[in-house]
């Protein structure tokens, strides 16, 4: 099957989820047949379009007379692209931007939606497509029954996949209607570069730090490991760490390959945003914390004495790799 | 202004979730439902807000059998004037978003107000479509909503950071933390609540586009390999030999 990805940028440069989409949305039609086309807003550089092409994309369509996140032209933009590439399958990435744009562009392309997908779609017979439901507590297998299809991919859950290969890169300004939203201003979250939703590795602590004066130490282990830093809710909600790191039910979900949680009791409504990792390790005084039954590694121990000696071994590993 | 905020209901956050039919529809049996967070605590209670400051009205909207009554009440007792249940056993959120959409083009609304996701199904869909369907631009993510005249002010989440901007009305906005505070219905408003308007109203025949073929539960974890915290650096051998995540 013909497959379109929408690919998103921040400033010009492909973010990686939109990598994942694109290695995602190569795959399914190398696998059906299909020829795979990306379409990207905003001004992209040349090199980050060498970056999607060597991801497995041969044709790109560069559409340069949008660059906000508007969420009414871009899906206007996904849909002309995918009517110009003949596609049966349109693939975002499950993001801040996907989650605006996939589903208006599902309802204008009278396209069944499946978002936040997190595997490959099975083809032969039904389309069906495995998603994360109940906060991570279940899956559901989800069949499109519409001709044209969309997915919404979640980030981390397919890897990139880098086969090398060249692009077509052609110019694509179709009509998008007037801008839908004026953007101000953007505030940048500040603090160490890696984006918590796109993190592999994430260091994550709660109330068991009992002040943030104490969180110097998990952001130098993140820093070792090359992690984000993450945190419970109450530890967010009294202001000892920026809104913007809560993870869980309330704040955001993540599913890292590794995720740490020191002084964090595992309570449903932390773990319903966490249970997707790969990973699990708990560190924490408590034998009993609920949190060791959803661990793969536990270290039943004070955080002051444990994580000292998590940096002193990670320093030793970084200086073993290098 | 005239809000229209659409109310979902979802199994609370402490339910044991199980599966019936063959593993193909969630097991409600003894499941306490309640409203949506994101519905109620910022999308339910900022519309109330803002009607409170500039007058107007504030209709909720469900999509849903009878059982959605209990938690619409809810919505009621925490402030909204009326309600409206449209009487259609959605199957996917297309449908869902197709019958709200219906309902909001034969009525007037400055704004269609929703949650960011149900935390069910976890889908972001219903707003989007929505604004798909009526042609109207949509904010997802929202976490401050003013409104001058006939323009919103808001500021949305996005990767890497919050974005300010502009929006004229009518748009459909989906509500995040940050929006509002969330009220507890007081007893004259659960008294009140009772005698609000709840009309029910029949569906326009939109049909689903996805069908959940199978639900699936996550294997149980093995059981967790305890390391010695005298020994703690350890685990950073076994997360690169073992668990192979760094
Ligand atoms: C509707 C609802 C939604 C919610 N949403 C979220 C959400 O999105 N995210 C979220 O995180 N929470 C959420 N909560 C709150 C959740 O129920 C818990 O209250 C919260 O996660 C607890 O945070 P905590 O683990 O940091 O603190 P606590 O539960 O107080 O746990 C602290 C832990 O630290 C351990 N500890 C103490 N000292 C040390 C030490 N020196 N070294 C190591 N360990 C130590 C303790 O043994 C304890 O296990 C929600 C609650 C509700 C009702
Ligand atoms: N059955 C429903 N009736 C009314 N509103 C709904 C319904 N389902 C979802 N919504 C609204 O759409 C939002 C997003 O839902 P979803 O797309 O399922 O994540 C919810 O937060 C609600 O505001």
């Amino acid at each position: 099957m013909n497959v379109l990805v929408f690919a998103d940028s921040f400033n010009g440069a492909i973010v990686k989820s939109a990598l994942e989409a694109t290695s995602y949305g190569a795959k399914i039609a190398a696998d059906t047949g299909g020829s795979a086309t990306v379409v990207t807003y905003g001004n992209v550089s040349d090199s980050d379009l060498n970056l999607i092409a060597e991801h497995g994309i041969s044709k790109i369509l560069k559409c340069t007379s949008v660059s906000d996140m508007d969420p009414q032209q871009l899906a206007r933009l996904a849909e002309s692209a995918a009517k110009d590439s003949g596609a049966e399958l349109v693939i975002f990435s499950h993001d801040y931007t996907g989650k605006s744009v996939a589903p208006i562009t599902a309802a204008r392309l009278k396209a069944g939606l499946v978002s936040g997908a997190i595997h490959y779609p099975s083809t032969s017979g039904d389309f069906t497509v495995r998603k994360a439901v109940f906060s991570g507590k279940a899956f559901a297998d989800v069949k499109i029954t519409t001709a044209t299809k969309v997915i919404s991919l979640l980030p981390n859950s397919v890897g990139k996949t880098k086969s090398g290969g060249s692009a077509s890169v052609s110019d694509f300004n179709p009509d998008l209607g007037a801008k839908s939203v004026t953007v101000k201003e953007f505030k940048a979250k500040g603090g160490e570069g890696i984006n918590l939703t796109e993190a592999e590795l994430v260091v994550s602590a709660g109330r068991g730090l009992k002040g943030p004066e104490n969180w110097g130490m998990i952001e130098e282990l993140a820093k070792e490991l090359g992690a984000a830093t993450a945190c419970s809710r109450p530890v967010a909600d009294i202001g000892w760490r920026p809104h913007h790191e809560h993870v869980g039910q309330t704040g955001i979900a993540i599913r890292p390959n590794l995720y740490i949680a020191v002084g964090i009791s595992g309570a449903i409504q932390h773990l319903a945003g966490v249970n997707g990792s790969k990973v699990i390790v708990v560190v924490n005084t408590d034998p009993e914390a609920p949190f060791f039954k959803a661990a793969d590694y536990g270290i039943v121990g004070d955080a002051f004495q444990v994580v000292p000696k998590l940096i002193e071994a990670a320093k030793q590993f970084k200086a073993s790799q290098a | 202004m005239n809000i229209l905020v659409c109310i979902s209901k979802a199994p609370d956050t402490t339910s044991k979730i199980t599966f019936k039919d063959g593993n193909t529809k969630f097991n409600e049996d003894g499941v306490q439902f309640i409203v949506n967070p994101y519905d109620e605590w910022y999308a339910l209670v900022r519309a109330l807000e803002m009607k409170e400051a500039g007058g107007g009205k504030v209709t909720i909207i469900s999509v849903g059998g009878a059982d959605y009554e209990p938690i619409m009440r809810k919505a009621l007792a925490i402030g909204a004037d009326d309600a409206v249940r449209v009487d259609v056993l959605a199957n996917d959120a297309y449908q869902v978003a197709a019958e709200i959409a219906n309902y909001a083009s034969s009525n007037s609304f400055d704004m269609i107000l929703c949650g960011k996701e149900t935390i069910d199904y976890n889908g972001s869909n219903v707003g989007g479509m929505i604004a798909g369907i009526l042609d109207k631009p949509f904010v997802s993510n929202a976490s401050k909503l003013d409104v001058s005249g006939s323009t919103a002010s808001i500021s949305r989440d996005k990767q890497g950071g919050t974005e300010v901007l502009d929006v004229s009305l009518p748009a459909v906005i989906s509500c995040a933390k940050g929006m509002a505070e969330q009220r507890i219905p007081n007893m004259r408003g659960i008294m009140a609540a009772r005698t609000k308007p709840l009309t029910v109203v029949a569906g326009s025949g939109a049909s689903a586009t996805t069908e959940t073929v199978a639900f699936t539960l996550p294997d149980a974890k093995g059981a967790v390999k305890l390391i010695d915290p005298e020994n703690a650096g350890e685990l950073i051998n076994l997360l690169h030999n073992e668990a192979k995540v760094i």
